[in-house]
């Protein structure tokens, strides 16, 4: 929120307003896309209908799957260490709420006006293989701890291309303030032509691509969930988790799918930006977050699309992916951005 | 990483390993992991013991046994019409195709042999409990690797030929339909030209399989090269069925048989026997994709072809067999599945043995599986395509 707009409220005022909307704009976009992707557009591939009886066309299903999940048994394992078994999907939660705080969805919308967004985005990220490792490690069981373990190592591959592919947008826009960046897009012009702007995926489409397919990785959704590998490991580091908790990694992995596609529109679709409309107007703030759902939704039907298309990668197939290709041409794609930077 | 196919290599990768972990002077332990008996992938009970070096196997133990249900032993205490009942459980996806080989067995020893019309029939169903049965297959094989999608498509699809196998028999998953000395029942009305559109929409889904699965660049790179078997070591573990004509072995019981095909007559029609000479993961499920289509064909040559007349021979109602005793083996979807029955003469079989695929083709596990990775031993598995029931009876 702008401090112009908390300005005349008092400091706990304004932290539970910032809570409040922090917690509404992770879990009820999360929910949306539980609905919409995974209960729908996927059983319509699939051919089947999904859930149809919870509520008008099984849209109350997710609060059924809430209320089940809630009253089942907290299981800790008799071996487990406790407290990291406990905490692990707390962490994972928390690199989520971190992430979020540093997208903006309108002129006055945002949680943290950094100079730093982008970075201090991809920082936290991060944040969330310890959670998994924690999880993988505090099970006590082995197909957890090979999950987590494949995850630790898939995450901090995938991490490499997706800063890079960053870093060719940052330069590109002269800022690391994600606000910054989407009025870069909308003041941009691609060859003296400023009438769409210049949304970033039209001049950096490769970093674009990139950040996708690691965005895809870091989530651990197919073809890239060989962490959670449900026919070989069960799933992986979440084998042992049940109610509570097992919801919250539910809720991490959608909610980290659109946190991470936010990011993915922020960077390269121009945010809450529609073309013919000054960014920096009133009435953005209130069509702003629309258009950032609109967004969001197309880039997460996308994730899971692909996870319900493709089969996984094995693990070293998937390093090698990240290393010898992504790597490389994200580098590339740095050095040409630096290079036309410069000439025009 | 192709699988390492010789004693001799895995022992020097071991040394080096060894090696290393002297140079590094960190000691690293093996660890033990127990897949199954409950696990998603053993569709079952079937429990794998994998030493693990990392994520490497060092060794691997298949354990059996643990869905035994004594069909052997129970054989000596039923009728023989009564037995069918309970070898349609023992490949559960293709249940007709069980009760094949044991009623050519009990035809043999009583020396009856069923009119055309039943023979014709039962190579019909014969083949579409094949098609019923690999179907799944084609579509579980694409969730062994990680794509969920193909095996909706794979049971929506199945859907249609298991209402044909209904309608002919009153039984979707166990018909108990043979008879020694014929059928139960002649086909409805109409069978004949509805069987055929579904024959053709088989087709269709090979079709897209072959697009959606075989031809996925991920798929390719997790099957080619992994779970390699030569032809010779194929064959002295006994193994059967698209297995072995995978590795390039040009073998099928319906058209090479020895012993009682008499009641089958899949040498009437046209069709061919599909090899490949690669042994992997993926020249196995190319080799059932083949299949499939093979069987569609001969499904719809053998109904233009049905002869006419009565569908079952001249049998005394009460069935006592002779003394004596027979070996039947077919070409089941799994694999060659024989029965050896033995007679004393009177209302129960002496003995009853059976010879299923899946036990033999899950014998090679410990040699397939030592020095892959984890994953590939959830894709060599897959590939291996066994039943539970079959393997356990």
């Amino acid at each position: 929120m702008s401090t112009a707009l908390l300005a005349e409220l008092a400091y706990w005022q304004q932290t539970g307003i910032r809570v409040g909307a922090g917690l509404a704009s992770v879990l009820l976009i999360a929910g949306a896309l539980v609905y919409l992707h995974l209960f729908k557009a996927v059983s319509f591939m699939q051919s089947r209908l999904g859930p149809m009886e919870a509520g008008p066309y099984g849209s109350l299903q997710l609060l059924a799957e809430v209320g089940k999940h809630l009253q089942k048994e907290d299981i800790f394992p008799r071996k487990a260490d406790r407290f990291v078994f406990g905490a692990a999907p707390f962490v994972v939660l928390a690199s989520t709420f971190l992430l979020v705080v540093v997208v903006p969805a309108g002129p006055d919308l945002w949680f943290v006006d950094s100079e730093l967004g982008i970075y201090l985005g991809m920082a936290v990220s991060s944040v969330s293989v310890l959670g998994i490792l924690m999880a993988g490690w505090g099970s006590a069981n082995k197909y957890s701890l090979l999950g987590g373990l494949r995850a630790t190592g898939q995450l901090i591959a995938y991490e490499l291309p997706l800063i890079l592919a960053v870093i060719g947008v940052v330069i590109q826009a002269g800022t690391m303030n994600m606000a910054d960046i989407v009025y870069a897009q909308a003041n941009g012009e691609i060859f003296g032509l400023g009438i769409l702007g210049n949304p970033y995926i039209l001049t950096q489409g490769v970093a674009f691509i990139i950040f996708l397919i690691a965005m895809q990785a870091e989530l651990a959704q197919a073809p890239f969930d060989m962490p959670v590998a449900e026919s070989e490991l069960v799933t992986g580091y979440m084998t042992e988790y049940s109610g509570m908790r097992f919801l919250l990694f539910f809720i991490g992995e959608f909610a980290t799918a659109a946190v991470f596609a936010a990011l993915a529109s922020v960077l390269f679709l121009g945010g809450w930006y529609v073309p013919g409309i000054d960014p920096d107007a009133a009435v953005m703030n209130v069509l702003g977050p629309l258009v950032m759902l609109v967004k969001i939704i197309a880039l997460t039907f996308l994730i899971f699309w692909t996870r319900f298309t493709m089969p996984r990668f094995r693990e070293d197939q998937l390093q090698r992916l990240a290393w010898k290709f992504l790597i490389p041409i994200a580098l590339a794609n740095i050095v040409v951005t630096g290079v036309l930077k410069v000439v025009f | 990483m192709t699988a390492v196919s010789s004693r001799r290599q895995l022992d020097y990768i071991a040394a080096q390993a060894a090696d290393a972990r002297v140079n590094l002077e960190i000691e690293t332990e093996g660890m033990t992991l127990n897949i199954g008996p409950q696990h998603p992938a053993t569709h079952g009970t079937l429990r794998i013991v994998a030493k693990l070096d990392g994520e490497q196997v060092i060794a691997a133990e298949p354990v059996m046994g643990y869905m035994h249900r004594g069909y052997e032993k129970l054989s000596e205490v039923r009728t023989y019409p009564q037995v069918t009942t309970l070898v349609n459980r023992i490949d559960w996806l293709g249940s007709f195709a069980n009760e094949v080989p044991f009623i050519l067995a009990a035809e043999q020893l009583m020396e009856v042999e069923a009119p055309p019309r039943a023979q014709w029939i039962r190579t019909v169903l014969f083949e579409m409990s094949r098609i019923a049965n690999i179907l799944l297959f084609l579509g579980d094989m694409a969730v062994q690797v990680g794509a969920v999608t193909p095996v909706f498509f794979a049971f929506r699809d199945r859907e249609h030929i298991l209402n044909q196998i209904e309608a002919a028999t009153g039984g979707r998953f166990h018909p108990n339909f043979d008879r020694i000395g014929g059928l139960k029942d002649d086909l409805p009305k109409g069978w004949t030209v509805e069987t055929k559109q579904v024959m053709k929409k088989m087709r269709s889904f090979c079709d897209e399989i072959e697009n959606l699965v075989m031809g996925n660049e991920i798929f390719q790179a997790r099957t080619r090269g992994i779970g390699v078997v030569p032809a010779d070591v194929g064959l002295s573990y006994g193994l059967s069925g698209a297995n072995i004509r995978g590795s390039g072995v040009d073998w099928d019981v319906r058209r090479d048989g020895t012993t009682g095909t008499g009641g089958l007559v899949h040498n009437e029609v046209d069709w061919r026997v599909w090899t490949h000479p690669d042994g992997d993961s993926f020249s196995r499920f190319w080799v059932r994709l083949q299949e499939v289509r093979e069987s569609t064909k001969m499904v719809d040559q053998l109904l233009d072809g049905l002869p006419s007349g009565s569908i079952m021979a001249k049998v005394p109602r009460i069935i006592k067999v002779p003394e004596g005793e027979a070996y039947v083996e077919t070409e089941n979807p799994l694999g060659v599945m024989g029965y050896y029955v033995v007679s004393k003469g009177g209302l129960v079989p002496f003995r009853v043995k059976i010879r299923s695929a899946s036990f033999n083709n899950m014998s090679i596990t410990p040699w397939l599986l030592t020095g892959v990775y984890v994953p590939d031993i959830i894709t060599i598995l897959g590939s291996l395509y066994f039943i539970l029931g079959d393997i356990d009876r």
